[in-house]
């Protein structure tokens, strides 16, 4: 077959045979990959201020529990997720709260807080964290992830900043 | 290393020969209409991979399965060209099988000793029917709906056995998610099992008797 005089109809038969494969192939191929993982590209990361509570409710010493609700549209459905958290007040102003998202920096469960432990307890690996968020005990990689932006509304409403996913 | 590694395979499970007598078996002289079944079976398998690659997003229930294609067709890249290729290969299917049958016929390629290979592509004409059949009814809308209930009330008209053959076919005396289901079920599991078999067999059979010369003018 080195020259193309001598190339035989088997050898034409084959090599459109697999010319016409390979382009199928391909322009079936590609597109099924970026089918099958188009939704992790999709751009989520939706930002919103969340109203978390007053801060004159929030008392210096306790943690303040609050909790929302996001709903995100995944395909065709719309999915309601929770998150929540403690804000710590230290002093009285409101740039000193500390604002711990309640996700448990293990494997995801949701850690509460309990008077008699003086610590966040996570229910699935029996994790403790400190009040503020500082690793005590169990299994956690670092210490509870905070809500780094938040702000004071007029009438005293504490908001966070909060992007999705 | 290739050469190697082909040759390693070779000697184990006779690539060479498979090759031989599958791909470049001897043919008599024959025409594009003796393409047909290769291109049946292209098709088979190409509506098996998007088919699969529809189940990705499809779900099969009465609450999510016209949202669920509607995603498929708007909201997924290439969503549109999977489901595309699966909703006219399906067509073009039924065609190419029936067109394959009649050339079949028409060159008198059914005689001995190829009977069972008719007898069988028989059986995957039918079975491809069903494929189209049970496939209709998925996308969940008015159209494929009526369908199936249209489709589903003749099959009950067979004598004595009509209403048990409707309350089967639906899964109850009514289209609903059960019905939906269990099209579903046959569609994706069921009829291409039995198809994929039934393929095997033909192919065989093809492979061990060779193709029918085309008639002679004596014959």
């Amino acid at each position: 077959m080195s020259d193309s005089h001598e190339l035989s109809r088997r050898d034409f038969i084959k090599v459109t045979t697999g010319i016409v494969g390979g382009l199928i192939g391909t322009i079936i191929g590609l597109p099924s990959i970026f089918y099958l993982i188009d939704p992790a590209l999709q751009e989520g990361g939706k930002e919103a201020w969340i109203p978390i509570g007053k801060f004159e409710d929030m008392q210096v010493g306790i943690p303040y529990p609050f909790s929302f609700t996001r709903v995100q549209v995944n395909g065709w459905e719309r999915t309601a997720s929770s998150f929540g958290g403690y804000a710590i007040r230290k002093s009285d102003s409101p740039d000193e709260l500390l604002i711990l998202n309640s996700r448990c920096t293990h494997l995801a469960c949701t850690v509460n807080w309990s008077d008699e432990a003086k610590a966040y307890l996570c229910p699935c690996h029996d994790a403790k964290f400190g009040m503020e968020g500082e690793v005590l005990d169990g299994p956690p990689p670092r210490a509870l992830d905070i809500y780094e932006e938040h702000r004071i509304a007029e009438d005293g409403t504490i908001e966070i900043f909060f992007k999705e996913a | 290393m290739w050469k190697t590694v082909y040759n390693w395979l070779d000697e184990r499970i006779g690539l060479n020969d498979l090759y031989t007598n599958i791909l470049d078996r001897p043919e008599p002289k024959t025409s594009w209409w003796n393409t047909l079944g290769s291109a049946s079976m292209f098709l088979f398998i190409f509506q098996g991979l998007t088919g699969i690659f529809l189940t990705v997003y499809y779900t099969p229930s009465p609450d999510h399965a016209y949202d669920s294609i509607n995603y498929i067709m708007e909201g997924v890249a290439f969503g549109w060209l999977i489901r595309g290729i699966h909703h006219w290969g399906a067509t073009l299917m039924v065609i190419l099988v029936f067109i394959h049958m009649l050339r079949v016929f028409y060159t008198a390629s059914f005689k001995y000793p190829r009977e069972l290979t008719w007898l069988i592509g028989i059986g995957l004409f039918l079975t491809t029917l069903g494929m189209g059949f049970t496939g209709y009814l998925l996308p969940w809308n008015q159209k494929s709906f009526w369908a199936t209930t249209v489709g589903t009330q003749i099959a009950g008209t067979v004598p004595f056995l009509g209403e048990f053959i409707l309350k089967a076919l639906r899964g109850g005396p009514d289209l609903s998610a059960l019905t939906l289901q269990r099209f579903f079920s046959a569609h994706i599991w069921i009829i291409p099992a039995i198809l994929a078999a039934l393929i095997g067999i033909h192919l065989f059979l093809i492979i061990k008797h060779g193709e029918s010369h085309w008639p002679q003018k004596e014959d």
